[in-house]
């Protein structure tokens, strides 16, 4: 059964690598839009071999059925339907861009690495009931949590004045 | 993690209740495109299919096979990947869900913990592979339908999971199977008759069922977002909404009528009352469809925003206040 976990590990990051690349390097938005529904799934699969159901259910409930069909909602309504988008030139600043970003992600990597204390995914480092969340949401975490709701006041409000904003331009 | 440690008996359970549900779904289809055809005929004082078979019981067979054989045409401006990938899209949220169902009280795919929301996460996909479909066919009738489905999804799945948390809080559980086993003296659609209410209704309008069949309007949209597809595509779409109205009505069984309970229902034969009460449900909505007209655009988005949100916001505040008390 060992062997079958590892397959289902590296199947669920090929599954988001691929996703992710193709969100990426899309040149038609919509299928930038589908590759990040698969990436989204593959981290899903993720949170399911780290033991956590609860998690993959909430990343499909929340991040592909609710953000990819707003995203794509808002493609439809914004462009038309099929522009494509100029082709990216790899030039040799692309090159370089992508050697230095790569190098720091790389380095930083190193030193996180070096420090982290690692367990097993096998060994159970704490409980992901949905009991035990929820407590630790509304009870310990309390504050926190509700302070994230007041983030996402706030960019639901500045994004009505930003449309507000320009709607109001345009009809000028 | 123990639900990952899958022994072979298992895997090998999985596989049978995998290929059941599969056969549950094309049959359910073919049961179901028979009696719509059916009850639309009566309601309309006609006399429906007839030719083959028995009260042309056959009928719906024969357009299986007729439909395998059709020419499988992708449009020249459609996006050829999407437009191929849509159709499987769509047919796969709702398989999953029937893996959770408790059909009996032995009869079940799998009944984990988290069986509620898992029928809600998957069946979310779905409306993805609508607005797939309905884009890449790249034709403003498919196109509308999209967008109308989404608007529509969107509105909809609010009051969809506010009733169902209603029920939750009183079972403290989201297993389908204890949801049903807290069902046994009195059914929740007496206890929670508002909820029951306003999920029947929404449930119509998640599944793109008349009056809320906006997206497929037929006389403004020809067929909104499948108008492009022939063939099995087109087939593809007709089973998966007929198996997202059996999901959708047998959730309302699990939640709100008692599930398999009923008399003599011993370890499995609550199949057959699960199926009864389901199949009822299913009647229902079609009895719904042929009887009234379409509602206008405004109309469903008011009746989702002003009275069926708000409704389930206060019958939600309700219960939590009188479990909280008892």
């Amino acid at each position: 059964m060992n062997l079958m976990m590892e397959v289902l590990f590296f199947g669920f990051v090929v599954l988001t690598m691929t996703g992710a690349l193709l969100a990426v390097r899309a040149k038609i938005l919509m299928h930038g839009v589908l590759g990040l529904a698969v990436s989204l799934l593959g981290v899903a699969g993720l949170y399911l071999y780290l033991g956590s159901p609860f998690l993959t259910l909430m990343q499909v409930l929340i991040y592909v059925g609710a953000i990819c069909v707003v995203l794509v909602f808002g493609i439809m309504v914004g462009y038309t339907p099929n522009e494509v988008a100029e082709k990216v030139p790899m030039g040799r600043n692309a090159l370089l861009g992508l050697l230095a970003s790569g190098s720091a992600a790389f380095f930083l990597m190193v030193m996180v690495l070096g420090r982290t204390h690692w367990v097993p995914a096998a060994h159970r480092v704490g409980d992901f009931s949905i009991e035990h969340v929820g407590e630790s949401l509304l009870l310990t975490w309390c504050l926190a949590f509700e302070m994230i709701s007041v983030v996402l006041l706030i960019a639901i409000v500045g994004a009505i004045i930003l449309a507000r904003g320009g709607r109001e331009e345009g009809s000028q | 993690m123990d639900t990952m440690q899958m022994t072979l008996y298992d895997v090998l359970r999985m596989v049978i209740a995998f290929l059941l549900v599969i056969t549950i779904v094309f049959i359910n289809a073919l049961v179901m495109g028979y009696l719509e055809r059916k009850v639309a005929a009566k309601i309309q004082r006609r006399w429906g299919p007839m030719e083959v078979g028995l009260q042309g019981w056959l009928q719906m067979v024969l357009d299986g096979v007729k439909i395998i054989a059709k020419q499988l045409i992708v449009p020249r401006d459609a996006d050829r990947v999407v437009f191929r990938v849509a159709p499987l899209l769509s047919f796969t949220p709702v398989v999953l869900p029937f893996l959770v169902l408790p059909f009996a009280k032995n009869l079940v795919g799998r009944d984990i913990n988290l069986g509620l929301i898992f029928i809600i996460a998957v069946s979310s996909i779905n409306v993805l592979s609508i607005f797939v479909a309905g884009w890449a066919s790249n034709n403003k009738y498919s196109l509308f339908g999209a967008v109308r489905s989404v608007s529509q999804n969107i509105a909809y799945e609010i009051p969809i999971l506010l009733s169902l948390l209603s029920v939750v809080l009183i079972t403290h559980t989201y297993s389908m199977q204890g949801i049903v086993a807290a069902q046994g003296t009195v059914w929740f659609c007496l206890v929670q008759p508002v909820a029951c209410l306003i999920y029947l209704v929404s449930a119509t309008a998640e599944t793109n069922r008349a009056p809320f069949d906006l997206p497929e309007a037929e006389s403004e949209l020809t067929a909104g977002y499948h108008t492009e597809y022939s063939g099995f595509g087109f087939s593809l779409f007709m089973i998966a909404e007929y198996a997202n109205m059996f999901i959708v009505c047998a959730v309302a069984t699990v939640l709100f009528f008692g599930g398999w309970h009923g008399p003599f229902s011993g370890e499995y034969l609550g199949v057959l009352w699960f199926l009864l009460k389901v199949f009822l449900l299913m009647l229902t909505m079609i009895w719904v469809r042929w009887t009234y007209p379409r509602v206008r655009f405004d109309q469903l988005m008011n009746l989702a925003w002003k009275y069926l949100i708000p409704f389930s916001l206060v019958n939600l505040l309700l219960t939590a206040l009188i479990v909280k008390c008892i």
